[in-house]
C-alpha cells in the first residue's frame, strides 16, 4: 500500500514526512521537493515519474542516503536515516539499498563477477561464500555464462542485468531504480522490466523506479507523479 | 587482500600510464641507489670507523708526521689499549692515472688494531716474514688482477726510487662495506730505504679499552703534546674519516640535495597522475560509495593504487641498483667502497612509499570528499 498523504499506520517499510530539499544556485534558492510525504510497504513497486527537473532523481538520492534533505525525516525499516552521521549512512546503505541506474554505472575494468562482487567485499564472507552468492545472482539475473566477461563485451541490457545483479547480491531491503531503461531498446527494456517484476513478485523485492518510459512504468504497482516538488497519485499499474 | 584485486585491476586501466609512473619510481631510485653509494663511498670510512678507535694526527697538518717516540707514551695513556700507526706512501703503479691508495703500516699491531681486515694466518705469517711483504686489497687486486706471490713494482713519489714488494697476501673486509681499495706495506722496510722523515709516522692510531672513554683520552693525549714541535689532534676515527672526506668537498650536501629534487620531481609526477586517475573515473567512485564502501575506504583504496605504484617502481629501480653496484666499482678503484646496504636499500624502498603514500593524499581525500549524488549527475 502507497500513500502520500502522510497518514501511513506508521508500519510502512519506507516512512517519508514532511520532506522538502532545497538548493542553492548563486543567490537563488530552489525548492526540489515541498513537504513530501510517502509510504511505502514492503513488496511494493512503486514508479515515480515527471517531468525533468521535477526532483524524482533527488527523491531517490535522498530515499537511498545519498544526500541529504533541507528538512523533514526519512524512516525505513524503522531506522530514521535523515539524521545518522556519514559512517552510518554509509554501512545503512551497504545493508538495505541496492541501487539500479540508468548508465549502469559498471566498472569497467571488472568483470560481471567482480562488479557483482563489490558490495560483498564489505561482508565478513569467505572467498567461497562471496563466488555462491555472485553466481547465485548471475544466474538469477540470466547470466551465469558472462562471469568472467568484462562489462565493454557485453550488451546494454546485459550490462543492466550485472547492474541489477549488483544491486541485489547483498539482499537489500529496497532497490532504487533510476530510469533502469532509459538507456536500452525496447526488447531489451522489456526484459529488464521482466526481471525487476520477477524481484518484486518472485523474491518480495521492494522497488522503487524513477522512469520516463511509461511501458515500464505500468509494470509498478503504483505511479506516482512528481510535479513542482509535490507528489501527486497517478494512475495504477499492471500488477 | 580481497580489496587487492580491485586496486590492481584500476591499476592495469590504463597500462601505459601505470608503466609510465613505475618507469618514474624505477628511475628515481635507481639514482637514489647510486647516489647512497657514492656518498658511502666518499664518507665510507666514517660510516665503518670503529667506535673503540682514535685517531692521532699532526695538529698543524695531516701531511705533517709525528715523532715515533709518541708510540709508547700514546700507550701508557690510562685508557689505551692498543696503538699502531701508518705513513701515506704516495707511490705510482705503471701509471698515475693507476692512483690507489698505499701506507706503510706496523707489521705487528696493525691487524689487532683493525680487526675489520681479514687475513688468511698463512698469509699473515708471510707477511711478518718478509721485509719486502705487501698486502693488497681485495678490490684492488681484482682491480689490477695482483695474485700472492707478485711482484709489485711501485715509483715513490714522496720518497723517490723504484719500490718494489712481494703481494704476501690479499685482505678482505669482514663487511662489505669496509674498504678493500688500499694497499699495506711493512713500515720498517719504508723506514729502512727513505731517505728522510726517519723516525716518524703519519697518524697513530689508538684502540680503547672503552669507548666511553673517547672523550678523557682524547684529552690526556693532546694535552701531554701540548707545547711540543709536534702537537697531536686526536679525534675519533669517524670526525677523522669525515674530515678527510670533506677535503673533496660535501658530498653529503651534494647528495641531498640532487636527492631531494628527485624525489620532489617525482613527487609532482605521482600527485598529478594519480589525480588525473582519481578525476576521470569520478563516477565509478561515486559508485563504489553507493554500494557501501566509507569515505576513509575509498581513501584507502587509491592510497593503495600510488603506494602499490611506488612500491613496484622502487623495488625494480633500488635492484638494478643493487645489481649496478654488484658489477663493482665503475671507477676501477676510485672510490673507496662501493656498495649499496641492505640499510639504504630498506631505507630507499620506504622513501618510495612515502612519496606514493604523499601523492596519493591530495586526490585520495578529493575521493574520500566527493559527494555521491553530485558525482552521479556528472556521469
Amino acid at each position: 500500500m502507497v500513500r502520500v498523504d502522510g497518514k501511513g499506520n506508521g508500519e510502512s517499510l519506507i516512512q517519508v514526512r514532511d520532506l522538502d530539499k532545497k538548493y542553492q544556485r548563486g543567490s537563488e534558492e530552489i525548492d526540489v521537493l515541498q513537504g513530501l510525504n510517502l509510504d511505502v510497504d514492503k513488496g511494493d513497486f512503486v514508479a515515480f515519474m515527471g517531468p525533468s527537473g521535477s526532483g524524482k532523481t533527488t527523491l531517490l538520492n535522498l530515499l537511498g542516503g545519498l544526500d541529504l534533505p533541507s528538512a523533514g525525516s526519512i524512516t525505513v525499516a524503522g531506522d530514521e536515516i535523515t539524521h545518522m552521521s556519514a559512517s552510518k549512512l554509509t554501512a545503512w546503505r551497504a545493508r538495505h539499498v541496492g541501487f539500479i541506474f540508468q548508465m549502469y554505472n559498471l566498472i569497467p575494468v571488472l568483470t560481471a563477477f567482480g562488479n557483482v562482487e563489490l558490495p560483498l567485499l564489505l561482508t565478513r564472507l569467505s572467498k567461497a561464500d562471496r563466488r555462491r552468492h555472485v553466481e547465485a545472482v548471475l544466474g538469477v539475473v540470466g547470466l551465469s555464462d558472462r562471469l568472467d566477461h568484462y562489462p565493454r563485451q557485453l550488451s546494454g541490457g546485459q550490462e543492466q542485468r550485472v547492474a541489477i545483479a549488483r544491486a541485489i547480491v547483498a539482499d537489500p531491503t529496497f532497490l532504487l531504480c533510476d530510469e533502469p531503461t532509459g538507456d536500452l531498446d525496447r526488447k531489451s527494456a522489456e526484459e529488464i522490466m521482466d526481471l525487476v517484476e520477477r524481484l518484486v513478485h518472485e523474491h518480495g523485492k521492494t522497488v522503487l523506479m524513477v522512469t520516463h518510459d511509461p511501458r515500464a512504468a505500468e509494470r509498478a504497482h503504483t505511479v506516482l507523479h512528481l510535479d513542482k516538488g509535490v507528489l501527486v497519485e497517478g494512475a495504477g499499474g499492471g500488477a | 587482500m580481497k580489496f587487492f584485486r580491485l586496486v590492481l585491476a584500476q591499476l592495469l586501466r590504463k597500462k601505459v600510464r601505470t608503466t609510465l609512473t613505475i618507469g618514474s619510481f624505477t628511475v628515481a631510485l635507481f639514482l637514489y641507489g647510486l647516489l647512497v653509494t657514492i656518498r658511502g663511498a666518499f664518507s665510507g670510512g666514517a660510516d665503518v670507523a670503529g667506535v673503540d678507535r682514535l685517531t692521532v694526527i699532526n695538529k698543524t697538518s695531516l701531511i705533517m708526521p709525528l715523532p715515533f717516540s709518541y708510540r709508547d707514551r700514546i700507550l701508557r695513556v690510562p685508557g689505551v689499549s692498543g696503538v699502531t700507526y701508518a705513513t701515506w706512501f704516495g707511490g705510482v703503479y705503471q701509471d698515475e692515472k693507476n692512483f690507489f691508495p698505499q701506507f706503510g703500516v706496523d707489521k705487528d699491531t696493525w691487524f689487532d688494531v683493525y680487526a675489520e681486515y681479514v687475513l688468511p694466518k698463512d698469509q699473515r705469517e708471510a707477511f711478518l716474514r718478509d721485509r719486502q711483504a705487501c698486502l693488497a686489497g681485495k678490490s684492488l687486486a681484482k682491480r689490477f688482477g695482483f695474485k700472492v706471490g707478485d711482484r709489485l713494482p711501485l715509483r715513490g713519489t714522496i720518497w723517490p726510487g723504484a719500490w718494489e714488494f712481494n703481494v704476501a697476501g690479499i685482505y678482505e673486509g669482514n663487511r662489505p662495506e669496509v674498504d678493500t681499495t688500499g694497499l699495506l706495506f711493512r713500515f720498517d722496510y719504508l723506514e729502512e730505504r727513505r731517505q728522510f722523515g726517519k723516525g716518524t709516522v703519519g697518524w697513530y692510531v689508538v684502540r680503547l679499552a672503552n669507548p666511553d672513554d673517547a672523550v678523557k683520552v682524547t684529552r690526556t693525549i693532546d694535552e701531554g703534546f701540548a707545547n711540543s714541535p709536534f702537537e697531536t689532534l686526536t679525534q675519533t676515527e669517524k670526525a677523522f674519516a669525515t674530515a678527510f672526506a670533506k677535503q673533496m668537498g660535501n658530498i653529503e650536501f651534494l647528495v641531498m640535495t640532487i636527492g631531494s629534487v628527485v624525489f620532489f620531481t617525482l613527487l609532482l609526477v605521482t600527485g598529478n597522475t594519480m589525480a588525473i586517475a582519481v578525476r576521470e573515473r569520478t563516477g565509478e567512485l561515486a559508485v563504489l560509495k553507493t554500494v557501501g564502501f566509507s569515505g576513509p575506504g575509498v581513501l584507502a583504496l587509491i592510497l593503495a593504487e600510488a603506494v602499490l605504484i611506488a612500491g613496484q617502481g622502487g623495488l625494480i629501480g633500488l635492484g638494478l641498483a643493487k645489481l649496478f653496484t654488484l658489477g663493482g666499482d665503475p671507477t676501477r678503484g676510485l672510490l673507496g667502497t662501493f656498495y649499496l646496504s641492505w640499510g639504504s636499500l630498506g631505507l630507499g624502498f620506504m622513501l618510495a612509499l612515502g612519496v606514493g603514500a604523499v601523492a596519493g593524499i591530495l586526490p585520495g581525500v578529493a575521493a574520500m570528499r566527493l559527494r555521491v549524488a553530485d558525482a552521479l549527475r556528472r556521469v
